[in-house]
């Protein structure tokens, strides 16, 4: 019989390990999954994880892609792994990216048709505050009324697409749209285009955010003493009111930094990739980021590998739909085995597998 | 008829039992007689526990054998040691509070009489054994001491052959503790066996009628605890000659730490608020505050290290108001605080000694600049602990929990002692700390007193606040008693000042 033995402290090899374990094991069931589905496994694995890099055919498209979906996911995913460090659990990213890109896109329609070197910046910092502003609604009620932030975030992002859809077909339509929903195209103002700053590889202001983002997250954790204290409010609650760290302060911080990224992330999405205001704007990003930030074990550096890994399989994915005509259902599941394996998996970091004996009576 | 005519009860032959890491016990052999109360005497450590574990059927043994009144004995879980006539009275109290005492006496059976039925039993069985308890009462309105009746009464229902009692009268006040010997002599006159775990060998003399010593899993010796010493029996437990602790007086200053009427709400579910609590501690000087656990000593804690907030003026550290500012600012103004749970309060469990050095050790060690954290100073802190205090690891970056529990208990204590404090408090200092790192720790806090600190220490260990404070209060629900001198106290003023027995004014009128 199998039995899990507590380590005397976590292991460091198995920390590592787990991920790539897990990627390992979802191909493995995912294979299987697709082979039930009458495709063949390896094609479909290779679709997935190879193709978008490097067939000649698809390679062009689908390598930009690549940094233009893990942008958002890794900035957002950051915000969101300090806060999960801390036992603070930012559910409603999706709404704070949303309210970001709105703050945003509204700071900079708001002075149409001006044209300043100053529009863009105002609107990094709307956009930013607009996610700030929609995390602190679930920080705020939780520090004076005790209120659980996981419901309070969550219902807020089913408000946020409503203000949404209100916003693209209201407010902020283009008047010039012939009536048809949705926002001026930002992109496509030189003030407020959030451009690709070199061509060919997706890199835009956003990626290099996430990027400075990784660096100071890192920072933050390893070397002061406020990642130290999110750190301690994560693992001992009591320890970390004992050494002076007050609980609400944390709160405030922590969804204050996630709500602020995810903001910033919607902002840069709204003013390059996607380009308006528009009723389908939020896809998720909020959502899987969630996903990311686990499968980077809530660690910067394990976040950016995370974030590649996870735009891959969202591209690699939607290659599969298309080429192999595989339903989009069958590639979120597999998308989701990922997090069921790496948290089964994540239990051998803390623990390990013996043989039991048998006992003698 | 003497004990030893008596016929064997349980007899343990050989009994082995091995952990990753650790022998907890290794070739225990030793008999009970029927009617006997049997010591089990040990250190912290030493496989006490584990041992009657074994008996009561929760671990099984790698290699040995137990008969019981001749028969072969080998439970396989408690239940079955229950039938077999063996019951157990744990230190840790499995009670629901929110669940009146019959009901609780009910969930430990397995097919409770109606509930009237029951609530007659334990009261016959109450007023029997000198154990008055009534059925109707919700366990959370309960002392400790009335908590561990239910637990006995439990117990006595079964009509067990073999009580076994683990540290009971650590959660009681030196009357329980003799109303509770009384009730464990009628037991024993009536042909009950008892072991009886403790560390604390005034009682193991004043009760016992052998006693089996333990030191690192292995039996060390027998003795007859009537016929031999207090010190025999602690030196035979810790395998070593002991000291106590030397005591340098130093002259007595102005006074440090001042708290007045302080009233607080306790944080804590079934805690305990604290009532116009007040004293001074002076430069130079230990006040020891005893209390049976449970009577507002955590909230004393909270509210001194700063975890818990009064009214600024309530709280006074060198005439200046603290009573309103947070725990770093309160080791800012010289008051460093060592809580009593070690992991998850004290320490992080998971997190490494360097990591725990800088946990409360960040304002005063200056382990900071412009909030980036000096690792290396740290380090050098953790190290320089771990030498002073000889915290036996190997090395400052294993984590926390990795630690023995003495070994950590000293690395906490030592985090504390050594920032240079001018107010030093600390929870149950040597709790669950062996003999010799007990002294250690002792003679650390009477060496800070000694250059000038004041110091309060929290404990339930009478005997080690008698040993170094200068004056003496106690908690008893909440109320600190007027602090005293400690030369010239006798065990009685000390159990009245720590609330007497609690609800017992009619115990053992009869017996």
């Amino acid at each position: 019989m199998l039995r899990l033995e507590k380590r005397p402290s976590p292991s460091r090899a198995w920390t590592i390990a787990t991920p790539v374990v897990a990627v390992i094991l979802t191909m493995v069931a995912g294979g299987i999954m697709f082979a039930m589905l009458g495709k063949d496994p390896v094609e479909a694995i290779r679709t997935i994880f190879w193709d978008p890099l490097f067939n000649a055919q698809f390679a062009a498209y689908s390598r930009p892609q690549l940094l233009v979906k893990a942008g958002p996911l890794i900035l957002i995913a950051l915000g969101l792994s300090l806060g999960f460090r801390a036992g603070i659990w930012n559910i409603g990213a999706e709404g704070q990216y949303i309210m970001g890109a709105i703050f945003g896109a509204a700071a900079g329609l708001a002075v149409y048709p001006v044209e300043s070197r100053l529009i863009f910046p105002v609107m990094i910092i709307a956009g930013g505050l607009g996610g700030f502003l929609w995390a602190m609604i679930p920080a705020i009620l939780k520090t004076h009324f005790r209120t659980n932030e996981i419901l309070v975030s969550l219902l807020l992002v089913y408000v946020a697409q409503n203000i949404l859809s209100s916003m693209a077909l209201g407010a902020l339509r283009n008047p010039e749209g012939g009536g048809f929903p949705g926002s001026r195209n930002l992109s496509q103002i030189p003030a407020m285009a959030n451009t690709e700053l070199v061509a060919g590889t997706g890199m835009h202001w956003g990626v290099v955010v996430a990027f400075v983002a990784v660096i100071a997250a890192y920072i933050l954790l390893q070397r002061h003493i406020l990642g130290f204290q999110i750190k301690l409010a994560g693992q001992a609650p009591r320890a970390a009111r004992f050494a002076g760290v007050s609980p609400n302060r944390l709160v405030i911080l922590c969804m204050g930094i996630s709500g602020a990224l995810a903001g910033l992330a919607g902002f840069f999405e709204v003013s390059g990739p996607a380009g308006q205001i528009s009723i389908d704007f939020a896809t998720g990003y909020g959502f899987t980021a969630i996903i990311v930030a686990f499968l980077g074990r809530l660690n910067p550096l394990g976040i950016l590998l995370a974030g590649l890994l996870m735009a891959l399989t969202y591209i690699g994915g939607e290659l599969a739909q298309f080429m192999l005509g595989l339903p989009s259902a069958a590639i979120q599941a597999f998308q989701g085995m990922l997090l069921f394996f790496l948290l089964a998996v994540d239990l051998l970091s803390n623990y390990r597998i013996r043989l039991a004996r048998k006992e003698i009576a | 008829m003497t004990i030893a005519d008596r016929p064997e009860l349980l007899s343990v032959q050989g009994i082995t039992k091995a952990y990753p890491g650790v022998v907890a016990n290794s070739d225990v052999s030793f008999t009970i007689r029927e009617g006997e109360v049997h010591a089990l005497l040990g250190e912290n450590g030493a496989g006490k526990s584990t041992l009657v574990k074994m008996i009561f059927g929760l671990v099984k043994p790698d290699a040995g054998q137990m008969r019981l009144r001749g028969a072969d004995y080998a439970p396989q879980k408690p239940g079955q040691a229950r039938a077999a006539g063996v019951a157990m009275v744990f230190q840790h109290f499995s009670l629901f509070e929110a669940l009146n005492v019959a009901e609780n006496v009910a969930l430990g059976m397995e097919n409770p009489p109606p509930m009237r039925e029951l609530a007659a039993r334990i009261r016959a069985v109450s007023e029997e054994y000198g154990l008055p308890l009534d059925p109707g009462r919700m366990v959370g309105d309960l002392s400790a001491g009335e908590r561990q009746r239910v637990e006995i009464i439990r117990c006595l229902l079964q009509d067990p052959k073999l009580l076994i009692m683990d540290e009971p009268t650590s959660v009681l006040t030196p009357q329980e503790v003799e109303i509770l010997f009384k009730t464990l002599r009628q037991l024993s006159a009536e042909g009950t066996a008892i072991l009886y775990i403790s560390h604390k060998l005034e009682e193991i003399r004043n009760l016992c009628d052998a006693a089996t010593i333990l030191r690192r899993g292995k039996v060390v010796g027998t003795a007859d605890p009537k016929a031999t010493t207090a010190r025999e029996l602690a030196e035979l437990m810790v395998g070593t000659t002991l000291t106590p602790p030397e005591r340098r007086r130093a002259d007595r200053g102005e006074v440090v730490l001042g708290v007045s009427d302080l009233t607080l709400a306790s944080p804590i579910p079934f805690g305990t608020e604290l009532k116009n609590v007040s004293f001074t501690v002076a430069k130079g000087e230990i006040l020891g505050i005893a209390g049976v656990a449970g009577n507002g000593q955590d909230e004393l804690l909270l509210a001194l290290s700063g975890e818990l907030r009064a009214p600024a003026d309530r709280v006074r550290i060198n005439g200046q108001p603290v009573g309103d500012l947070g725990p770093e600012a309160r080791r800012r103004a010289g008051l460093v605080a060592a809580p009593e749970e070690r992991l998850g309060h004290a320490a992080v469990p998971d997190m490494s000694l360097v990591e725990n050095a800088l946990l409360s050790g960040a304002v005063r060690k200056g382990l900071t600049q412009r909030g980036f954290i000096d690792w290396a100073g740290a380090e050098a802190f953790a190290a320089q602990i771990v030498k002073d205090f000889d915290v036996r690891t190997p090395g400052t970056h294993v984590a926390a929990r990795a630690l023995s529990g003495g070994n950590l208990q000293k690395f906490v204590v030592g985090r504390e002692l050594s920032q240079d404090p001018s107010v030093i408090v600390i929870n149950q200092p040597t709790w669950g700390v062996d003999a010799a790192a007990a002294a250690a720790i002792r003679q650390a806090i009477l060496d800070r007193a000694a250059a000038g600190a004041a110091v309060v220490v929290i404990s339930q260990d009478l005997d080690e606040l008698l040993e170094i404070s200068d004056n003496f209060a106690a908690l008893n629900e909440g109320r600190l008693s007027r602090p005293r001198p400690v030369e010239g106290l006798t065990i009685d003023q000390i159990g009245l000042m720590m609330g007497g027995a609690h609800g017992m004014e009619v115990a053992h009128h009869g017996a």
